[in-house]
């Protein structure tokens, strides 16, 4: 009987320790924000709870077609989201999204023009810029002959076995879209299918279809050649010296991660001046020094190290960024892009 | 035992019908309703998510899975046997001790120790490291169906000797005397004697590998390059990528139609119906 | 004995199999740089980050606190069960044992996104308590599979006797029964403890809120490439796991010369 009661006792405490967490926070508000793996700086975090005593439920999500799935089916509640373009676009279509009060975000100010009025917020009142980039190829520039400039270099037989693909339908069925011409946002299911067979076409040459751990391998000569957005590249880059971005000459993404509050959400002032707290200029240098994506803070601009300024991949140039296309959201018609890929990868 | 003590297991009852029955009828439900809508009172039922699953494209998923099953299940056989055998033969003193050694990274988190894997398999990893320093040349080990059965087998060969480990230490020491009595020669005794004795632990062994084997999504998703899609990573993708919840319970039940069927035609072979008790 | 020496070459290739990821993790948790590729240098300092990294103890504090609970609810849930089951009839112990054993034979996956299906279906939120529900749903069965087997192989007669002697049930169930099958209670306990610290796939499917586990985070890293300080992690838990079998072996063999020697514990 004693057993069963130190037994018992031990799970009423544990219990306590387990739920009570949340009671000893009675008096500080809570908000819930949901990001993408390793895309903040996590003691800006502390810093913030501390500074405005505001708990930060901190979760992440590996690609935006994860997170719709999970918030779509309303089992969890947010208050802060950040995500990107094409999603953010579904959502506020979807009524998800609530406009922000701009008087509790005034470091608004330091957001560059050209990413305050963008496609997916036409009117500029639900989002704040978060980070941005391009996609296009990081290679290694001991194994890859000659400089070079297209998409050929996904596809080129030399290299089998050398060659990372994304495990995110949009980006890989971008990238093949491309190479075939055609837009990034297209509706045509017969240009979809071109991209099919030639993705389906690639996978011998293909090492692995990853992520985020496209980085290390990078890194750690893994492999040589990869698809691979502008701000990875860059830490890569910073990791290898022997590494080299570009985006390719028959043009290819620009994508904006934004940050925006759901309807769902339970603390939406606190959840501005979270917004507010990441958008200043210390806030954003320590994420950038973390993240090494670029910026869409005009002073945090200024202020990065050379080395960065300087990178193409960080800083590219007007006449790279005219080549590019933003992913737009296409309603119900995702549904043929997901079964497209499902079958590229069941192949 | 009293009779009245057979209330302690209704509520168990209650908790099984809630959390585990369930779950499983709305798993089923969710297959043979169609996407259009999510509301009861429209539910339109059709056998369309399992017609889908006829393509060959997603017949292949299950034969490429149930293959890789298969083949790291006759490694975890063929390499867990003997350890199985040596084990039991151990003295006593050595054998909790050895025991204790082999089951211990099973307390190391598994998806770390799959994860680090992948240093060891790697072009730069450690068995390439060491070739190219003698001289040879890099072997392709990670990324491809080598690293998924290295990585499987890795995993579930603690799950395979434990049950034939069980059964050959239970198992009677006087019949292998009269074989050796009798004239038979360690051969003849191993596959006359000992290999049937301890067919239940094989069988169980077995199950425990296969299963999960069949299913797995982490490991080919982190050792294989997710270079082709598996039951396991199929489902995890049409449930949190693609949302397609009622194509992916129709994989899920299929599944699970296929894992119960081959265990009870493994099942046959084991007389004894031990089961899963026959583990500890 | 050539036997012999085949033997232990063998094992000690498998072992060297089985203790060579573990090796790595170790080293590497000393590992001055953060790529896998490169060594750069002896240094301790993932040991001292892990004290400060937010993740890893939120991940470390819910993993632990959701495998204490549900292992011992469900010990006792299980154990309860089980001494009812005793003296269920044929029929209806079939069907609940079948019944039982469905989450242990089927695969993490579908336990997993079934679960997730029943929560969101029920308007439930996916956190703290979503996660422990289907930890205990798990674990449950394997604490089953553990005591029935001990009630199975215990002697009856004891416990009629117990009766006859006027003891009540409460009593006779209380005083020989439990401590008869306590080997297989223990064993249940620490199945479902390992279980749960361990469980990725179910966990996964159905958490939320912020709340996760060392291997979701794990899994999340290692899309990243995962810090060194997770290695850390996992060295401090091995040698955690190292010393608690030790004391357990120490104490075993301090219990065996203590019955032989005809002592009391």
């Amino acid at each position: 009987m004693k057993k069963l009661a130190i037994v018992l006792s031990i799970i009423l405490i544990f219990t306590f320790l387990g739920t009570g967490c949340s009671n000893s926070n009675q008096d500080r508000v809570t908000i819930n924000v949901l990001n993408y793996g390793e895309y903040i700086e996590t003691d800006l975090l502390d810093e913030f709870e501390e500074t405005y005593n505001i708990r930060v439920n901190y979760e992440i999500y590996p690609t935006p077609e994860d997170m719709y799935t999970r918030v779509n089916s309303g089992a969890t509640e947010y208050d802060l989201i950040i995500t990107s373009d094409y999603m953010i676009e579904r959502l506020i279509n979807q009524d998800f999204v609530l406009p922000l009060d701009f008087d509790n975000i005034p470091n608004y100010q330091f957001i560059d023009d050209d990413f305050r009025t963008l496609p997916y917020d036409p009117e500029g009142k639900y989002t704040v810029p978060y980070f941005w980039g391009t996609l296009g190829i990081l290679y290694n520039t001991e194994v890859v002959e000659g400089t070079p400039d297209s998409w050929d270099l996904l596809w080129d037989e030399q290299y089998s076995g050398e060659i990372l693909m994304m495990d995110s339908q949009r980006d890989s069925l971008g990238a093949a879209l491309k190479k075939l011409g055609y837009s990034l946002n297209t509706t045509d299911e017969s240009q979809l299918e071109e991209a099919k067979q030639l993705l389906i076409q690639q996978k011998p040459l293909v090492l692995a279809y990853v992520v985020d751990e496209v980085r290390d391998m990078m890194i750690g000569d893994e492999a040589s050649i990869a698809l691979l957005w502008s701000g990875e590249a860059v830490a890569a880059m910073g990791d290898n010296e022997k590494l080299n971005y570009y985006v390719p000459k028959e043009g290819s993404n620009i994508w904006v991660d934004a940050m925006f509050i759901p309807k769902t959400a339970k603390h939406k002032s606190e959840a501005e001046q979270f917004i507010n707290f990441l958008t200043s200029k210390e806030s954003t240098l320590a994420n950038i020094d973390y993240v090494w994506y670029s910026t869409v803070h005009t002073e945090a601009l200024e202020e990065v190290e050379s080395f960065l300024f300087d990178n193409p991949g960080f800083n590219p140039s007007d006449e790279t960024l005219d080549r590019t296309e933003m992913f737009r959201d296409l309603g119900d018609f995702l549904q043929t892009y997901y079964r497209i890929w499902t079958e590229v990868l069941a192949h | 035992m009293n009779k009245r003590q057979k209330f302690f297991a209704y509520p168990y009852g209650l908790w099984m019908t809630l959390f585990i029955l369930l779950p499983i009828l709305l798993v089923f439900l969710y297959s043979i309703t169609s996407k259009d809508t999510n509301q009861i009172k429209t539910l339109r039922f059709t056998l369309d998510n399992y017609r889908k699953f006829f393509d060959p494209l997603y017949i292949n998923v299950i034969i490429r899975s149930i293959n890789l099953a298969l083949i790291s299940t006759f490694f975890c056989l063929v390499i867990g046997y003997p350890v199985a055998y040596i084990i039991s033969t151990t003295n006593l003193k050595k054998r909790n001790t050895v025991l204790l050694l082999f089951i211990l990274p099973m307390w190391m988190n598994m998806l770390l120790r799959t994860y680090a894997w992948m240093t060891i398999l790697g072009n730069n990893g450690l068995i390439n490291s060491f070739l190219n320093m003698l001289g040879l040349p890099s072997f392709r080990l990670l990324y491809n169906n080598t690293a998924i059965v290295i990585g499987m087998v890795y995993n579930f060969l603690p799950f395979m000797v434990l049950p034939i480990y069980t059964v050959l230490s239970k198992m009677d020491m006087k019949l292998v005397e009269a074989s050796h009595d009798l004239g038979a020669d360690h051969k003849t005794t191993f596959l006359r004697v000992i290999f049937p004795l301890s067919l239940p632990g094989v069988i169980s062994g077995i199950i425990m590998v296969f299963m999960p084997a069949v299913s797995s999504f982490v490991i080919p998703r982190l050792l294989g390059g997710n270079r082709s899609l598996y039951i396991g990573t199929l489902i995890e993708n049409l449930f949190l990528v693609t949302g397609d919840w009622h194509f992916g319970s129709s994989v899920a039940i299929i599944m699970m139609l296929i894992i119960l069927a081959s265990m009870s035609i493994l099942n046959r072979f084991d007389v004894d119906k031990e089961g899963g008790a026959g583990l500890w | 004995m050539v036997k012999d020496r085949i033997k232990k070459l063998y094992m000690s290739l498998v072992f060297v199999f089985l203790y060579a990821p573990i090796a790595v993790l170790v080293i590497y948790s000393f590992n001055d740089s953060t790529s896998r590729g490169t060594w750069g240098g002896f240094t301790l300092r993932w040991y001292a980050e892990l004290l400060s990294d937010r993740d890893i103890k939120t991940a470390l504090y819910y993993t632990v606190v959701v495998a204490l609970l549900a292992a011992s609810i469900s010990t006792i849930v299980g154990t309860f069960t089980a001494i009812g089951l005793y003296s269920f009839n044929k029929m209806p112990k079939a069907i609940m044992l079948n019944l039982n054993y469905l989450p242990v034979v089927n695969p993490d996956v579908v336990t997993g996104l079934a679960l997730m299906i029943l929560y969101l279906s029920a308007n439930m939120r996916l956190g703290f308590l979503s996660m422990l529900l289907s930890h205990i749903t798990f674990d449950i069965p394997y604490v089953i599979l553990a005591v029935l087997p001990k009630l199975k192989s215990m002697n009856k007669h004891i416990t009629e006797a117990a009766l006859d002697l006027g003891a009540t049930p409460m009593y006779a169930l209380r005083k020989i029964v439990i401590p008869e099958i306590m080997p297989g209670i223990i064993t249940g306990f620490l199945i479902a403890f390992t279980l749960s610290i361990d469980d990725f796939v179910i966990s996964f499917f159905t958490t939320g809120s912020g709340v996760t586990n060392l291997s979701i985070v794990i899994y999340s890293m290692a899309r990243r490439g995962v810090k060194p300080t997770i290695n850390a992690l996992s060295t401090l838990m091995l040698g955690a796991v190292l010393i608690l079998l030790f004391l357990i072996n120490k104490r075993s063999s301090l219990i065996d010369e203590q019955k032989n020697n005809g002592g009391f514990i």
